[in-house]
């Protein structure tokens, strides 16, 4: 019990804190929204007629608007020490870490919310697709708990917005390639049974692990 | 003055032995507070005091020794020892773009302090932050933190209070406020120790003087409060020589 509700106040101070700075959401709306001009422009094609880069495109914006939320995350947690403040407390390393993975999830989910319409637009998506969604949520889960976990590693060092993204990409290869074929089928409107049978549980499996996996090497690294 | 007892310490560390890299911070402290007192730490800059209550605190791991809050072994009930601990540390642990109120009743959930709004508000009014509950961290001058800071260590009423420097920041009139506390802390039972550069606050709060130097406590010294008394050479780190 003391378990799930250090998780959510964790959580819940992350959201308020976001909230109340907006400082992260606006700049990663913004970086989304470059990132795809920018490759419009890069690929030379008029905005709608990306095509089969339309998939790619979508989850290389969010992995890099991803990077910017966890950094973010664990940077607010270094201001006046108060990551030292968490696990001074006597709640589990798991709480400290599913709080944080749970506040960086969250803010994911709104920012690909509110970017997902504003692709579709300019890539000429079906943005209303519940499978869609399902293969965006499962992957940015995949996301953020690998996200979250390197970024605390990184808030030690020095170099840590540079280290992030070095640590986090290599790992989470994986659950880009099942986004992106798995987006991609599901944009197609062809067959789904490459989705259901390959691509999402591919992706519920790496959740499953690093859930597992992430926290436990977490409470091992911050354990006093 | 002094509440010492003569039963089992609140504090005890044994033989701890903190390296970085090839740099060794602690080397074999033995220490040992027992409850109701109120222990001072001096030592010079870089002597080790900081990381020693960063390691009594369960923050820092030691690369040897024991660390027992209480008669709790911190390696071994984690979470239950750490509850016993309240830490002030040279920054607020809090979060600036929260207020006050906020800071508190959310260090309140991860301590499961049972009624926290009644307890906020009497530990805000103790530390005269009443008037500024609902402005955030970030609004309030240096001192306002420091004092909110102490009210977030001992909100959830620990038994050990672990103060880096907590006079730092403060004016004339807070740091007597803090003494006061203090005071009335040693006299409910519970066990103090804080670090300071002040020999007027080693001689005005302490029970108990503690010298490091280099990484080895070297000196264990019973006092009065307003006084220095005779040293304790048997609590002395064996190690010191």
């Amino acid at each position: 019990m003391r378990l799930l509700s250090a998780t959510f106040a964790i959580a819940w101070k992350d959201v308020r804190l976001e909230f109340r700075s907006r400082d992260t959401i606006v700049s990663a709306l913004i970086f989304g929204l470059i990132v795809v001009v920018v490759f419009n422009f890069g690929l030379n094609r008029a905005p709608g007629s990306l095509g089969p880069a339309a998939p790619g495109l979508l989850w290389v914006a969010y992995a890099f608007v991803g990077v910017l939320a966890m950094n973010r995350a664990f940077a607010r947690e270094l201001e006046q020490g108060a990551l030292d403040g968490l696990l001074a407390a006597p709640v589990s390393r798991d709480a400290v870490f599913l709080g944080k993975m749970l506040g960086t999830l969250a803010f994911m989910v709104l920012i690909e919310a509110i970017l997902l319409p504003v692709f579709a637009v300019m890539l000429d998506l079906p943005a209303l697709s519940p499978v869609l969604g399902l293969i965006i949520l499962l992957a940015t889960i995949g996301f953020a708990t690998v996200g979250t976990f390197f970024a605390a590693i990184a808030a030690q060092t020095r170099s840590r917005e540079i280290l992030l993204p070095v640590l986090f990409f290599p790992v989470i290869v994986p659950v880009i390639i099942a986004a992106v074929e798995a987006t991609a089928l599901a944009l197609q409107g062809g067959p789904m049974l490459p989705i259901w049978t390959r691509w999402l549980p591919l992706l519920v499996v790496f959740d499953a692990v690093f859930l597992v996996i992430c926290p436990w090497i977490f409470g091992f690294v911050f354990e006093g | 003055m002094s509440h010492a007892s003569s039963g089992p310490s609140a504090i005890s560390g044994v033989g701890l032995r903190k390296d970085y890299g090839d740099r060794s911070v602690l080397r074999g402290v033995n220490i040992a507070v027992p409850s109701g007192q109120i222990a001072v730490l001096f030592g010079a800059n870089g002597a080790g005091k900081t990381t020693l209550l960063r390691t009594l605190a369960g923050l820092s791991r030691p690369d040897a020794g024991d660390v027992h809050i209480a008669g709790l072994r911190m390696r071994r009930s984690g979470g239950r020892a750490r509850d016993l601990v309240g830490f002030v540390g040279h920054q607020t642990l809090l979060y600036n773009d929260l207020t006050c109120r906020e800071n508190l009743v959310f260090y309140a959930k991860l301590y499961g302090v049972a009624r926290p709004e009644r307890r906020i508000e009497s530990i805000l009014a103790r530390l005269n932050l009443a008037d500024r509950a609902d402005r955030r961290v970030r609004t309030l001058s240096h001192g306002m933190q420091k004092r909110l800071s102490v009210a977030r260590a001992i909100l959830h009423e620990p038994a050990v209070l672990l103060l880096d420097e907590p006079e730092s920041g403060l004016d004339t009139d807070s740091v007597a406020s803090l003494g006061e506390l203090l005071q009335d802390w040693s006299s409910s039972g519970k066990t103090a120790l804080l670090t300071t550069h002040s020999s007027e606050i080693g001689q005005a709060w302490a029970d108990r003087v503690l010298t490091l130097n280099r990484g080895r406590l070297v000196e264990q010294t019973h006092a009065h409060r307003d006084g220095v008394g005779a040293n304790d050479a048997s609590n002395a780190d064996p190690a010191s020589g």
